[in-house]
């Protein structure tokens, strides 16, 4: 166990390597001079040469490339993304301060997609070709087929302006995340309402599947236990790919409901080109992508004692 | 519980599947019983319906379905019993291990814990509650579960599983082919069944491994007096373990009686094909697949006698008639409509 996440994390540390690399390039690559356009953006004129040269030189642009690289490294490694653009807090406190908004954002959508998800993939799966087979599969054609933003907006409509029951937007209280978390958690639903029933269907004609019922077990263990168990491992395998989707997602949904948060952030700093704030966005969010990876490696060994964690399988 | 009654008795048992090539007849009007404390043998080539008759009477037929006939296991109808009383019969009376042990076990949770449910089960088949067997903390008593496993070593001690106690958290694919099956065998006598329905338990094991498990379920039979069905190819094993036999073909019974004058003088032409081809320097390893023809295949009811195509001893009558049983000595009876060939009484025809 131990040797496999030490395995992981050394690989980890060249896949951040990769994307510092790329993440710093996007920046270097990108046409236009930052300072000039930061600047006209401040001043809302032509700057002139020697503010160019004084802003190219406080933000280290005139150096090599390659040292810049190791300059911006060195200060990543001890926690230090920059300093914006324009703001006169440092990056890492600006992204530590809108990372709980989109946590709170992230664990409340899968929440509500596990809450969704679970019991609609087994039942359905469990009654294949009834009703609450068929209302599943439409919901779950739904979900996936409908744009987040226009959910979000569908549900603006119908709960905030027509019923009045939740906010239009901000955040903080639970009242606010409910339609962004729905919003965001039922795309995610619909996913793993499908491939649960699929998986479920397999697993269902599985013989250990008869030796359970033999035992005089009732259905319902034989379904949540037996099979539930053995149907997560490739459900499992997707979500954890899935988290892709999350974060997209919770771009879209942040700007929608016009929550604070990672997503807003980021648009913001695009908008403005506030290249500090971009590549320390793309750093983290890239970390957060792979530290995911991992825990949804471990804990696919977990429920699958078949796969040992030195590798691998018998 | 009146002790006259067989503990098992099916009668006219046909089991069907619906396929898109049509309506599968597995099982056609099997009829047979298995009295307290006896081993009875099932044979018959492969697709002749033992599986599918075996699951039947646990009620495991799924996809198939039982359209007529009956299966009475300790007096009750189990063909139209409800979900509760399916389980108490599987928790406390009938217990099947089935054929591949490479597929019947659970790969994701440990063996221990497969048979600490079946004890469970046994102990209360009644009140089963999801989260106990999920192991919910406060709703699953950790201690009671402790103590099957215990027991469950001891089980597995019991069918022979070598180094018990250091298998309590293996899972299935750390145990070689023979101790899956040895572990089916502690899932099945968990539930201290009257009755043990074993299909095929050796064929994916080698010989070795055969002729322990076929020792250790013959003792089981002797010391506890728990009754066996047996299923195989194998009339060898039929000779060694079984009391009666069942010889079915193409899902119909073609001869039933005691093994002892069944093998020595075999009087359906069908029973005959089989013990001719046994060659008998190896007895173990025969497969009766020696006797010319096919196996039909089991689309649409059929007429006539399913053996006819095969028999020497066919007439027209053979192929569209109705097959009568035929009473014969000892108990033993055949289906066929030529008494003559079966050296019987003409007047002992039903
Ligand atoms: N799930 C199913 N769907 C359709 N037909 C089935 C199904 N299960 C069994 N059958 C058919 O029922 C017939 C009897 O099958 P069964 O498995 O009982 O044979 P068997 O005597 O156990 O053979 P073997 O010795 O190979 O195990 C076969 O013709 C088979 O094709
Ligand atoms: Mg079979």
């Amino acid at each position: 166990m131990y040797r496999f996440i030490l395995r992981r994390a050394v690989s980890i540390v060249f896949v951040l390597f990769g994307v510092s690399v790329t993440t710093f390039g996007m920046v270097v690559f990108t046409p236009g001079d930052p300072a000039e356009i930061v600047l006209r953006e401040q001043t809302a004129q032509n700057p002139s040469q020697e503010a160019i040269r004084e802003f190219r030189a406080e933000h280290g642009l005139d150096d090599p490339i390659p040292v810049q690289y190791l300059d911006w490294m060195a200060d990543v490694l001890r926690g230090d993304l920059g300093q914006s653009y324009y703001h006169d807090t440092p990056v890492t406190t600006m992204i530590i301060r809108r990372f709980g908004d989109t946590a709170e954002l992230a664990v409340a959508a899968i929440l509500v997609a596990l809450v969704i998800s679970i019991p609609a993939g087994v039942i359905s799966a469990v009654h294949t070709g009834e009703l609450p087979d068929h209302a599943s599969q439409l919901g779950s054609l739904l979900g996936v087929s409908m744009p987040n933003f226009w959910l979000g907006y569908l549900l603006i409509v119908v709960f905030s302006l027509y019923l009045e029951l939740f906010p239009v937007s901000g955040a903080g209280t639970v009242r606010e995340l409910v339609l962004p978390a729905v919003t965001l958690g039922s795309g995610i639903a619909a996913i793993i309402t499908r491939l649960l029933r699929s998986s479920m269907l397999d697993v269902l004609e599985a013989e250990y599947i008869g030796t359970a019922r033999s035992k005089g077990l009732r259905e319902r263990i034989v379904v949540y236990k037996h099979a539930f168990r053995n149907a997560l491992i490739p459900v499992v395998t997707i979500v954890g790919l899935q988290f892709g989707y999350l974060l997209n997602g919770a771009v879209i949904v942040e700007i929608v409901f016009q929550r604070p948060g990672l997503g807003t952030l980021l648009i913001e700093a695009i908008f403005a080109r506030d290249y500090p704030i971009v590549q320390g966005l793309v750093l983290v969010i890239a970390v957060l992508f792979v530290v995911s990876n991992l825990l949804v490696d471990v804990a696919y060994r977990y429920i699958d004692p078949r796969i040992r964690f030195d590798g691998g399988t018998r | 519980m009146t002790d006259d009654r067989p503990l098992l008795e099916v009668t006219d048992l046909q089991t069907h599947f619906e396929t898109d090539e049509g309506t599968v007849h597995a099982v056609k009007g099997a009829s047979f019983t298995v009295e307290q404390g006896e081993i009875v043998g099932i044979v018959g080539e492969s697709g002749s319906g033992k599986s599918v008759t075996a699951l039947s009477c646990i009620r495991l037929e799924e996809p198939g379905e039982i359209v007529s006939g009956s299966i009475r296991f300790r007096g009750t109808d189990v063909t139209t019993a409800d979900e509760r009383r399916l389980r108490r019969m599987r928790g406390q009376g009938m217990a099947m291990v089935f054929q591949d042990p490479t597929t019947t076990l659970n790969p994701v949770f440990r063996v221990s814990e497969q048979i600490a449910e079946a004890l469970k089960v046994h102990e209360d088949p009644d009140s089963q509650r999801l989260l106990d067997y999920l192991h919910v903390p406060p709703f699953s008593d950790r201690s009671d579960w402790a103590d099957k496993r215990r027991r469950a070593v001891d089980l597995m001690h019991e069918v022979g599983i070598p180094n018990p106690d250091e298998r309590v958290d293996a899972y299935p694919h750390e145990f070689s082919g023979g101790m899956r099956q040895r572990a089916m065998l502690a899932i099945a006598l968990a539930r201290e069944p009257d009755l043990l329905i074993a299909d095929e338990p050796t064929t994916a094991l080698d010989v070795t491994i055969q002729a322990q498990l076929l020792e250790r379920i013959r003792n089981l039979n002797q010391d506890l007096g728990m009754a066996v069905l047996l299923i195989t190819h194998d009339l060898g094993v039929i000779a060694e373990l079984c009391d009666r036999v069942i010889v079915l073909y193409d899902g119909e019974v073609m001869e039933r009686g005691s093994v002892d004058r069944m093998l020595i003088d075999p009087r359906h032409p069908y029973t005959r094909g089989l013990l001719e081809c046994l060659p008998q320097t190896t007895p173990r390893q025969s497969r009766l697949s020696s006797i010319d023809g096919e196996v039909p295949d089991q689309i649409g009811p059929g007429s006539g006698c399913p053996f006819a195509p095969r028999c020497e001893y066919a007439v027209e009558e053979c192929r569209t008639g109705e097959m009568p049983r035929v009473r014969l000595e000892d108990g033993r009876d055949a289906k066929c409509c030529r008494p003559e060939v079966l050296d019987a009484d003409p007047a002992e025809v039903e």
